[in-house]
């Protein structure tokens, strides 16, 4: 017998493969993350003197500029948590109307598309010249919506960040094991009772991180602020980091208030994860039949829909005015000049490899964030280190690729590699889409089977593809979706690494404007927003199956 | 047990990842035998549709070399790029500084003096610099839908004293060529008084934005009836979409002039190459590709005319420019002045 | 030499520790019984490696296993619930036992179709968790410990869910798979009685410390300890 078990036991250990510590996968990732973070901060710092920097940190204008910025954010933040609730839940509770998986998919498209697009859109909307103006002189009202001032820095985060908060907030619903459902039918709940009992406990797990990143999104926003905000005084430290880098040139200055801007939203967001601590899962197998009683309460399709209409409404005005302006522009001069293409391809690969880099990055962040909190028993490392991956966000763009530039420059490969630089920065700039949006999954995942795994020797490669991936696929897909889209709309880095071959479609709709043809532009912006959804779809289908978007 | 089929899918994924890494690096720069030359300039030069592509034709045409265009978003971010690669830059040539940073360029010391004699190069305005060569210029202006405003504002004093006169969209001067142009242009009308102005100004400004493109646009969409441009602006509606709707305000105290100009870097292989490009970009070959590409008035001597509708543009009865000088040591003092008199 | 030797196990979480010691002999079933809070659970997930424990030993089958990965413990689990993936059928919830990555081979699969029928599922293979009801779900877990051929067993009250009827069965069950699989099994239960139709000793917890070890019948029948009286509600 004895033999029977050691034998047993080398078969095993000897069948088991190479064994990767918990940790390992998630430090280098954090390795990666903060080598690029801090040593382009600190070569920024390092190349210029330290003098001035005494005197920014005292400026009675940066305080007055962080307070706006914070005060912005905050609302923006706010507003589009609490009306993306609504939707989120009315999408949830109707989910078998006709059109559903469209409108999803049009929810994700505000966020993927260039601002300076969104801006005209939104214009063409809420404007002086707009739309409802309009429509307000139409019916005889002398008076006028003003967008420009806080009205329109909000609206224009409504736009894009509402519908991510839904998109965000929409799989919870998922989480609600079937049992709560028939529980509460039993116990004759009513819509409130359920929204109070059932939805917000599971709901609070996910809200902290999409507030966080719309949080960090509204506090980095800059050209929205800046144009909408209607003039200086809605001003956010990104202006005075972009003034810093580029006008005064003094990238030490630029550094720090990259820093200052990196410390504050750690804060934010550390607070807000404290203030709404995540519950622990409800156990049960979790289905999607979603039994809920209230369905048929009187006058509850009637809201559903409402609030579903209100929302699409909202988001898709801008859009079709998009539409409008590139379908009454020269489509056919547009879409036959070559350039188009190819650099529509170049956006295409630069897309693939950011949402390729971010998916690995922040994969690797989350299972060693779940390691922390199931085996060494480290809830509060484990939540630091995803916070770790959403900080990308805050620190500019600008700021890395100029550091990562200054970095680079000695060994001279920085044009031939720009492509390469750009996905890596654009990788990073997503992977906080890919922590939220995955992280909760694997984390219940974890919940559930961790010490099944452990017994059974479940791990690494084996553990990914028989255990996370068929779980995790849906949101996977639809992050990578997202990262894809994102970058593929960014214009953010290229610009700044320089450019001779390397055209991007969100660049050349640059150079359009810039030669005066906006109309051509509009029909770009159009093929742009067109492409982003395909490439959507596409990996949505591939990576996340037949029934992918939920 | 088999050759397991985990292990050919993860073969797969990592020849595609592989894959995808090798399209996205272009080759490690293949031995020429041409010369190379490289030139650092803004975006819209090297787009499509600016003088880039034209330029690189014809002067490969004759210097048998590659001309090598690197585009930078604008001329603030050429000096930063140069500033940040000191010594170490690749470029040859730094094309599209304005005056406005040419002293900041200069004191980088990499600008080499380009020993050219001015009065033989027909320049169209007077110029010393022993360092940077202008090829094109343009008078900032106020341009107004003439289908919204039937009284253009015909001076500075006009436009902001009249409060009934509409609004006004303008570019950041801390973020864009534009809006540093119109503070200077402020400054240079008014002086001392010129937060004063400012003030007055600021109700009717309807927003600021980061850059010219978004000003521009949302003018087109009709936002508001005037917006900061260039004089040219109203030749690309004129030529391209054969429109005279928009135009530019004359006023009476003058237009402040952007000057673009090239500079050779100090040190670098192609020297030569660099001063037969700096004197191709002064001769009619280059002038004459400026109006209609980069929509500015050529520096040096053309061979053919004007198109027809640059002589209906706007003629500024005066010039008003700082000297570099002057700009770097006051722009930081005065951008502050406009902050506080915007904010209040 | 006891099978199972567990010397001197102590583990702190918090302000809350747990003390025990014991040993046990091979083919005999061991039932722990307490309060709720009393340290159950956290004994089994210790002797399954799940926790750490600050000092002590645990020796199973003359080889120390103090430190060694849960996978590497000549020991299998049946929790309360989470037993299958959810995603996963039958077949490969039970070859996971086999190999965790799922590389089976001819012996492998012979396995599992015994395992199978042992439980009485034959022809379950290609099901999904979720169209089995309670009591299928904890027997195809059991066919997949028994897929392991571990000697050990732990059952972590895998039966709670479950109606009387069903329980009684699963009990049988496991009282008929000790016998055909030699194996040594540890049950954390509720219902010390129908423990005890299975379990030939037990221990019982309280707030963490071991108070009590003999004979289940014993313990049961002519409980001595106040704390173990007032447990099982004699008077």
């Amino acid at each position: 017998m004895d033999q029977r078990v050691a034998s047993l036991h080398e078969s095993l250990t000897g069948r088991s493969q190479l064994r990767v510590p918990g940790w390992l996968p998630g430090g280098l990732s954090l390795l990666v993350i903060s080598l690029i973070l801090f040593a382009s901060l600190s070569a920024l710092f390092f190349n210029a003197q330290l003098a001035s920097l005494t005197t920014t940190l005292f400026d009675p204008y940066l305080l007055r500029v962080l307070r706006f910025t914070l005060w912005q954010a905050s609302l923006s933040t706010l507003l589009s948590v609490l009306l993306a609730i609504p939707v989120a839940r009315a999408l949830a509770r109707r989910t078998t109307f006709r059109g559903r998986s469209v409108l999803l998919l049009l929810l994700g498209l505000p966020v993927a598309t260039p601002v300076i697009v969104v801006i005209f859109g939104i214009v063409e909307i809420y404007g002086n010249n707009g739309t409802l103006n309009h429509l307000i002189r139409l019916f005889g009202f002398s008076f006028q919506v003003n967008l420009y001032g806080l009205t329109g820095i909000l609206i224009a985060h409504l736009f894009f960040n509402m519908p991510l908060a839904v998109r965000m907030l929409l799989p919870a619903w998922n989480q609600i094991p079937d049992e709560s459902w028939r529980l509460a039918s039993q116990l004759g709940m009513k819509s409130g009772s359920l929204f109070k009992l059932i939805e917000w406990p599971v709901l609070r797990r996910v809200l902290p991180g999409s507030a966080g990143i719309i949080f960090l999104l509204c506090f980095a926003s800059f050209a929205i602020v800046l144009v909408l905000g209607g003039g200086p005084r809605a001003t956010t430290i990104e202006v005075a980091i972009y003034q810093a880098l580029r006008f005064d040139f003094e990238p030490s200055k630029a550094a720090l208030l990259a820093l200052i801007q990196l410390v504050i939203c750690t804060l934010t967001v550390a607070l807000l994860h404290h203030w709404l601590r995540a519950l622990p899962l409800s156990s049960g197998l979790a289905t999607t039949s979603q039994n809920r009683p209230d369905l048929n309460q009187p006058g509850s399709r009637l809201i559903d829909f409402g609030i579903i209409l209100v929302a699409t409404t909202f988001v898709a005005l801008p859009l079709l005015a998009l539409l409008r302006a590139g379908l009454t522009g020269p489509v056919l001069s547009v879409i036959s000049d070559q350039s188009l293409w190819s650099a529509a391809l170049n956006s295409l690969m630069i897309a693939i490899a950011a949402a390729g880099i971010a998916f690995s990055l922040g994969m690797a962040l989350l299972t060693t964030s779940r390691y922390l909190r199931f085996h060494r028993k480290q809830p509060n490392r484990s939540e630091l280190l995803e916070l770790s991956g959403s900080l990308t966000l805050v620190v500019p763009p600008m700021v890395i690729a100029t550091g990562l530039f200054s970095l680079l420059l000695p060994f001279g490969f920085v044009f031939d590699w720009g492509l390469v630089l750009v996905a890596m920065i654009n990788g990073l700039m997503v992977l906080p889409y890919v922590i939220r949006l995955v992280g909760p999954a694997l984390l219940a995942n974890g919940e559930h089977y961790h010490h099944l795994c452990s017994e059974l020797g479940i791990r690494g490669w084996h553990q990914f593809k028989l255990i996370d991936w068929p779980i995790i696929r849906h949101p996977a897909a639809f992050s990578m979706g997202l990262c894809a889209t994102l970058s593929f709309g960014d214009l953010g880095v290229v610009a700044l690494f320089g450019t001779h071959d390397a055209m991007t479609l969100p660049l050349l709709l640059y150079h359009r404007i810039g030669a005066y043809q906006f109309e051509a532009a509009s029909v770009t912006a159009l093929i742009l927003a067109l492409l982003c959804l395909v490439v959507f779809r596409v990996i949505d289908l591939l990576i996340g199956g037949r029934r992918a978007l939920h | 047990m088999n050759p397991p089929q985990f292990k050919s899918k993860r073969t797969v994924f990592i020849t595609s990842l592989l894959w995808l890494l090798t399209l996205l690096t272009p080759p490690l720069t293949v031995a020429d035998a041409k010369p190379t030359l490289t030139i650092y300039t803004y975006e819209s030069f090297v787009s499509k549709w600016g003088p880039g592509p034209l330029v690189e034709k014809a002067f490969e045409a004759e210097c048998s070399c590659d001309l090598r265009f690197i585009g930078l978003e604008d001329g603030a971010a050429l000096l930063s790029r140069l500033k940040l690669e000191g010594e170490r830059t690749s470029a040859d040539i730094v094309l599209g500084l304005d005056t406005s940073l040419t002293k900041e360029a200069l004191e980088t010391g990499l600008f080499a003096p380009h020993k050219m004699n001015i009065p033989e190069l027909g320049l169209s305005l007077p110029w010393d610099d022993a360092y940077f060569l202008p090829y094109d210029y343009g008078h900032f202006a106020i341009i107004y839908d003439t289908q919204r405003l039937n009284n253009p504002p015909h001076s500075m004093k006009a436009l902001i004293e009249n409060d009934e006169g509409g609004k006004l969209i303008i570019q950041d001067p801390r973020t864009s060529t534009p809006g540093l142009g119109l503070l200077l242009w402020v400054k240079s009308v008014f002086g001392t008084t010129a937060p004063q102005a400012w003030e007055k100004l600021a109700p009717r400004i309807l927003t600021v934005t980061k850059g010219w493109s978004e000003a521009y646009g949302l003018f087109l969409k009709g936002e508001a009836p005037m917006v900061l441009s260039y004089t040219t602006s109203p030749a690309y509606h004129m030529i391209a979409e054969e429109s005279d709707r928009y135009q530019a305000a004359d006023f009476a105290e003058g237009h402040y002039a952007q000057i673009e100009v090239a500079g050779k870097i100090v040190n670098r292989p192609q020297s030569k190459l660099a001063d037969d490009f700096l004197a191709f970009m002064v001769s009619p070959r280059f002038q004459d590709l400026i109006p209609t590409t980069n929509w500015m008035f050529p520096a040096g001597r053309t061979e053919k005319p004007l198109p027809e509708a640059f002589n209906k543009l706007v003629r500024p009865v005066r010039t008003l420019h700082f000297t570099p000088n002057e700009v770097t040591t006051h722009r930081k003092e005065w951008i502050n002045e406009w902050l506080h008199s915007m904010s209040r | 030499m006891p099978f199972i030797e567990l010397e001197a196990l102590c583990y702190q979480r918090e302000d809350w520790q747990l003390k025990a010691a014991f040993s046990l002999e091979r083919g005999e079933c061991l039932a722990v019984i307490g309060p709720s809070g009393a340290g159950k659970s956290t004994l089994l997930s210790l002797i399954a490696g799940f926790e750490r424990l600050i000092s002590g030993s645990i020796r199973i089958n003359g080889r120390d296993y103090t430190t060694a990965e849960p996978a590497d413990r000549p020991v299998t689990s049946l929790f309360q619930e989470h037993n299958l993936f959810a995603h996963l059928s039958v077949k490969k919830n039970v070859g996971l036992g086999r190999h965790p990555g799922l590389r089976l081979n001819q012996k492998d699969h012979l396995a599992i179709d015994q395992a199978l029928e042992a439980v009485g599922l034959s022809g379950y293979h290609h099901r999904l968790p979720e169209s089995l009801s309670g009591g299928e779900r904890q027997r195809v877990a059991l066919a997949r410990c028994l897929c392991r051929e571990h000697p050990l067993m732990l059952l972590d009250e895998p039966f709670a869910a479950l109606d009387p009827a069903l329980r009684s069965e699963m009990r049988g069950l496991i009282h008929q798979l000790i016998k055909s699989h030699d194996l040594t099994v540890i049950m954390v239960s509720h219902h010390p009685d129908e423990a005890a139709e299975i379990a030939s000793s037990g221990i019982f917890l309280h707030q963490g410390e071991l108070k009590a070890k003999g004979v289940m019948s014993d313990l049961l029948n002519n409980p001595q300890l106040p704390l173990l009286r007032a447990y099982l509600g004699v008077s």
